[in-house]
């Protein structure tokens, strides 16, 4: 295959202090958060809102209290599928974009196959769902990967393409031959029984994806750091010539990682229809495989981080209609916090390795005065 | 006007026609300006951003203004400036210009939506139409022959910029720039100074798209208003293997398969809506897998695109 050419920063790259590499990769983006905060804090300024205010609604609404933690949990079971989805190809230099289309598809074959599983045992019908789910998501963006390795064809784009064309299949589908004839105003699938729909978690009052996500969060963080599996794909994302020559088998590495992508996005997807929605239908289409791109360079694509950032920014989101109410914001407000984060956690990996240096020349700068 | 004429299954090419033209100029011009960027070596993943900002800016100094050509030249402004910001970005060393794109497409549409939500209501002046029909008895002949300036503008650009990239020496140091970053640097040019003003003129241009969204078809403004075409804007110029007469035609193309769907509803064809929207995208892959290969970089693709090599 030819060299994967997108430039994937991994953790560990710093020079100096033995230690200092993993707290370089901790406290870069925490930094970054907190640029990225004051960058959108001057936004806010200059439109004579007070951050303050802001920022204290985020808390009170999304965080502080009994009331918000089930509205922000509800909201973190997608960001963690989806995620995952940009993070684990990345790891081997793969950038994956079109974890929106696996999540649509995922959550399409969940719906439909459940419909036609009325009768049967509550878990057969979810072990069928499951299946179908991470199998159709699997395959969607296996096929990304196969295609990579087979034809060279670069998988950011071939990811998008693939997204456009599910998501032109999914409202296909669900406006013709799975169109449930009683869905008038907003063309669904048949819902789902009762007996085949995902509650919610003792105590926590959020529905059980959010138990499964963490769960694929940690298996994965022990699939890339402490499996020989893992090795090799971390070894073919810093240098994939290397990779090659030491017999990895990186073709099966590429395929295997993008189907798994595609699998727990499925997933993600089955947990908006059997937890959420109770229906495939438009709403599934909501761009949160594009927020999962955000959440991956957060966490800088180490699946732990991925369940602080995803918390984090379900917080954030869950804030917005108390933000729109109290403060005259538009729900866009949101958005512009996000782009503000975003670029300024991307900008960070300028300094990368670097910080050591750059810490230095600025002790030195401010002892001279 | 006249009674709609009888055309049986002509209207559905003839709707077809007029919905490609009215379609693709949106197409048109942010292809272009990610051929501009892409000739130079790097990838804009946010002209979504740049396209829904153009609207949305274009479209409220049209308002306030009254004019639509003001306008126009506003989000042509608001478009360069956001193209610069990443053009700026991405000459940092070891940041991810995919990413940045990406970053790029939700602070704009951020900031659209944002600074949108007055403009939702008012009407401003739209840009106007030349009717090319005007020979024709048939009215759906006519209105599909109405054309915008900006369309044929688009269509000028095409031949400007394919003339300019071949014949000039801006169009030379383009596209040393986008073949050999080292090459360059041999011949005294700054790559990234380069890419900058390549991004920033490509982002002008995704704004003027953006405009024409608002300023013409559908021609108002709402959240709603781009159904993709600034992020689809890479497909199409894969699908016009960096050629900007090309992207003309693939423009006209896209343009058309969108248009495909709403012509065969007219005539009692409602089945495979989402299908023809699809085709375009199903295309562009087929060409991607059939060009590219594990040997070497596309064929025609800038050496220095990050996505192709």
């Amino acid at each position: 295959m030819s060299k994967i050419s997108t430039a994937v920063p991994v953790a560990g790259r710093g020079r100096g202090l033995p230690l200092l590499p993993r707290l370089e990769a901790f406290l870069i983006p925490l930094m970054a958060l907190i640029a990225g905060g004051v960058l959108f804090s001057l936004f806010l300024l200059v439109q004579g809102k007070s951050p303050v205010e802001f920022f204290s609604l985020v808390w009170r609404a999304g965080f502080s209290t009994a009331f918000s933690w089930p509205n922000t949990l509800s909201r973190v079971s997608p960001l963690l599928f989806a995620g995952l989805c940009v993070a684990i190809p990345a790891r081997l230099g793969l950038m994956v974009i079109g974890g929106e289309g696996a999540i649509v598809l995922g959550g399409l074959a969940a719906a439909v196959s459940g419909a036609a599983l009325g009768g049967v045992p509550a878990p057969l019908g979810f072990a069928v769902m499951v299946i179908a789910a991470m199998a159709l998501g699997g395959l969607w963006l296996g096929i990304v990967g196969a295609l990579r390795v087979r034809r060279g064809v670069n998988e950011t784009i071939a990811s998008l393409l693939m997204a456009y064309i599910a998501t032109a299949l999914f409202n296909h589908f669900v406006e013709s031959v799975f169109r449930d004839p009683a869905s008038l105003n907003k063309p669904s699938t048949r819902p789902l029984p009762e007996s085949l729909r995902v509650g919610d978690m003792p105590v926590l009052q959020a529905h059980w994806g959010v138990a499964v996500g963490v769960l694929a969060c940690l298996l994965a963080w022990l699939l890339i750091e402490r499996t020989t599996l893992g090795f090799a794909a971390r070894v073919t994302g810093d240098n994939p010539r290397a990779a090659q020559v030491q017999g990895f088998p990186v073709a099966g590495l590429v395929i295997g990682f993008t189907a798994l992508a595609g699998a727990l996005a499925g997933l993600g997807g089955f947990f908006e229809v059997a937890a959420v929605h109770g229906t495939a239908n438009a709403s599934l289409i909501s761009g949160v495989g594009y927020t999962g791109i955000l959440v991956a360079f957060l966490a800088r694509h180490n699946p732990l981080a991925i369940i602080p950032v995803a918390v984090l920014l379900a917080g954030i989101e869950a804030s917005s209609g108390l933000v729109q109410r109290r403060m005259d914001l538009p729900d866009a407000t949101i958005l512009v916090l996000q782009g503000c984060v975003f670029i300024i956690v991307l900008l960070s990996e300028t300094i990368q390795g670097r910080l050591p240096a750059a810490l230095r020349s600025l002790t030195r700068r401010m002892s001279n005065g | 006007m006249a009674d709609p004429v009888d055309l049986g299954l002509w209207a559905v090419p003839l709707a077809i026609l007029g919905g490609a033209i009215r379609v693709s100029t949106p197409f048109l011009f942010v292809s272009l300006g990610e051929c501009l960027t892409e000739r130079s070596g790097r990838i804009n993943l946010g002209l979504e951003g740049t396209l829904i900002l153009g609207a949305v800016s274009g479209y409220a100094m049209s308002y306030h203004s009254g004019s639509a050509l003001v306008g126009v030249l506003c989000a042509a402004l608001v478009g360069g400036i956001f193209g610069m910001l990443h053009g700026w970005l991405c000459s940092f060393k070891g940041v991810n210009d995919i990413a940045i794109g990406i970053s790029m497409m939700i602070l704009g549409m951020g900031l659209a939506f944002y600074f949108g939500k007055a403009y939702i209501q008012p009407t401003a002046p739209r840009l106007p139409a030349i009717p090319f029909g005007g020979w024709s008895d048939i009215p759906q002949l006519r209105a599909a022959l109405q054309v915008n300036v900006l369309f044929l503008l688009g269509g000028a650009l095409a031949v400007f910029l394919a003339w300019m990239l071949k014949n000039t020496r801006v169009g030379l140091t383009i596209r040393v720039v986008g073949d050999s970053t080292d090459a360059a640097r041999a011949l005294a040019i700054r790559p990234n100074r380069v890419r900058l003003w390549a991004t920033s003129a490509g982002g002008a241009l995704a704004g003027i798209g953006g405009a024409y969204l608002s300023l013409y078809y559908p021609g108002s403004w709402n959240e709603g208003i781009s159904s993709g075409q600034g992020l689809m804007a890479v497909a199409l110029v894969i699908f016009a293997r960096w050629n900007p007469i090309n992207c003309f035609w693939a423009a006209l193309l896209f343009g058309g398969a969108g248009a495909l769907g709403p012509a065969l509803q007219s005539v009692g064809i409602t089945e495979g809506y989402y299908l023809f929207y699809a085709a375009p995208y199903v295309l562009t892959l087929g060409i991607l897998i059939a060009t590219s290969s594990t040997e070497r970089a596309v064929t025609g693709a800038p050496g220095e695109l990050s996505i192709t090599k």
